[in-house]
């Protein structure tokens, strides 16, 4: 047994917890400074230049909050829901290469925590428990507002993961793999989102869905179930409910950097590989502010239109998307490899038809009302 | 192309709200920068004095009995020569407003027959105890130029008779 190799390990898991924690507390007053921006304010501004230690204020504020349990509340599912929530967020990371492999003072070192053959089958399995600590949470408050908010959440996670995974599926085609690190790897030279544009843009949707994200939020609706599964937690309980949900967002626009943009990849990482971390991070950054921007642009959509577009628009689009990656593949190996950007090209004109359709139903339903 | 329609509309609204990150923003920093008021803003109430430092106020209750929310109490009291506080027979010697009644809606101003209580301009008119939200007659009155002007004043016998002031070319 090799206990270097195990304090290793649990030094970059510790490491990977506290940037995560860090990440959560700076990315809600990144989103709190984007969403002003874009409403033409400011954001907050007062606690610390530039608002920088608005986070501590929160943290102070909500620790000292007041816990509340409701009386008729199922008290142990209720203290344990927060936590089923967070550790998945926390888990999920875990495989994610955050840089390539580093050589410190003669050490090889690798910025990742687990290093799975099977990696992405490992972030779905983990993601989809995420979704009990929110079903439990709503179910175990003893409140009809949290408990329609537990339901939706997982009638709406159930619906987009099929979405989600076969986005996944399309780039695991294209990298041939489902190992992380090679996923990466595999992009060296085009990144998926190049070949698989609507791939991309299916995973991109389908996350705002699984992390409940404006404009798929009907989870946590505040207009119609005040704050959805999540209205009884009050104090540090209410604290890891959050810290889960932006936990996600994070972990699931580094998955999305990894299997669509690149991952740590970028120019001169092979001659300075540290500049791999910076460049993954950059790349998160970037896709936290689309989905910030998102939230801050569209309303939220009907609850039936919702699962309406998940089943009747992206599964099938998604299930073409990854047809056409199959055969795209297939005719690159065996007839020419440039044959490769057929494939962005197919899945743009099914992307189209796809469009084409939803305009066609919406102009029913215009006549229809008319 | 009208079938991308669904598409074009989301990225005209995404355009429009990321063209609006880089407008100024409209945020005024309120405790260090405060806009001025309107010149018809309904604020705190002022009770005015005369150039001399004479109190416009001459206690005559008509602002009580016109205020809706019943927020203003006043006792009047008879003027000297010897102390004098207003022109004229009375002065208000008690005048308090309740802040948690007055429903700021200008009436009072409207029924003073010499134009001593106006709704002035201060809108920050918090306090952390009820018996705080009464304002007194001392908080009410508006600050004189100079000490010496504070009432009660001593002054020249029958020169103060009339309450309210003759107006040369009165107007409304």
């Amino acid at each position: 047994m090799n206990y270097g190799l195990i304090i290793e390990w649990l030094i970059k898991g510790l490491v990977l917890v506290f940037i995560l924690l860090g990440g959560f507390a700076y990315l809600t007053l990144y989103e709190r400074k984007a969403l002003a921006r874009i409403q033409v304010r400011i954001g907050p501004n007062r606690a610390g230049p530039w608002g920088i230690l608005q986070p501590i204020a929160d943290a102070i504020k909500l620790i000292f909050k007041e816990e509340l349990m409701p009386a008729q509340a199922d008290k142990l599912i209720f203290f344990l829901a927060p936590v089923v929530t967070l550790v998945p967020a926390l888990v999920i990371t875990a495989v994610v290469p955050w840089g390539p492999t580093l050589t410190v003072f003669g050490h090889t070192l690798t910025l990742y925590i687990a290093d799975i053959n099977v990696g992405v089958l490992y972030i779905m399995s983990v993601a989809s428990i995420a979704v009990y600590g929110i079903v439990l949470a709503g179910w175990s408050s003893n409140n009809k507002y949290s408990m329609m908010g537990g339901l939706r959440s997982s009638a709406q996670m159930v619906s987009y993961e099929i979405a989600l995974g076969l986005a996944f599926v399309s780039a695991i085609l294209l990298a041939g793999t489902m190992r992380m690190v090679d996923i990466v790897e595999a992009q060296k030279t085009t990144w998926f989102v190049l070949l698989q544009p609507v791939g991309t843009a299916i995973f991109l949707i389908a996350t705002l869905a699984e992390v409940n994200r404006a404009p798929f939020d009907m989870p946590e609706a505040e207009q119609e179930l005040t704050a959805g599964y999540h209205v009884e937690y009050s104090g540090m309980k209410f604290a890891l409910i959050f810290m889960a949900e932006y936990d996600k967002m994070i972990a699931i626009s580094a998955i999305g950097a990894t299997l669509f943009f690149g991952g740590y990849r970028g120019p001169f990482v092979d001659q300075f590989p540290w500049l791999g971390p910076i460049y993954i991070f950059l790349k998160i950054v970037v896709l936290l502010f689309g989905m910030i921007w998102v939230r801050a642009t569209f309303p939220r959509i009907r609850y039936d239109r919702l699962m309406a577009f998940g089943w009747k628009v992206l599964l099938p689009l998604s299930l073409a998307v990854v047809f056409i990656t199959a055969v795209g593949i297939i005719l690159a190996q065996q007839v020419n490899a440039l044959l490769i950007w057929l494939i962005p090209a197919a899945s743009l004109l099914a992307g189209f038809v796809a469009i084409a359709m939803m305009y066609r139903t919406l102009r029913r339903k215009e006549y229809a009302r008319a | 192309m009208r079938v991308l329609e669904p598409l074009v509309g989301l990225i005209k609204g995404l355009w429009t709200t990321l063209s609006s990150m880089f407008e100024k923003p409209v945020t005024i920093q309120y405790p260090e920068q405060k806009r001025p008021v309107r010149p018809r803003f309904r604020g705190r109430h002022v009770l005015k004095r005369y150039e001399n430092g004479l109190e416009k106020c001459i206690g005559c209750a008509l602002c009580a009995a016109a205020c809706p929310a019943d927020a203003i109490f006043v006792e009047s009291a008879e003027n000297t020569d010897e102390e004098r506080y207003s022109p004229g027979d009375r002065y208000a010697n008690t005048y308090e407003i309740n802040m948690l009644r007055c429903i700021f809606c200008g009436f009072c101003e409207d029924a003073c027959p010499t134009e001593a209580i106006v709704l002035g301009d201060n809108y920050e008119l918090s306090f952390t105890d009820r018996r705080q939200a009464i304002y007194p007659k001392e908080m009410l009155l508006e600050p004189t130029a100079s000490t010496n002007m504070l009432t009660p004043q001593k002054t020249a016998p029958s020169v103060f008779t009339r309450s309210v002031p003759e107006m040369k070319d009165p107007t409304d």
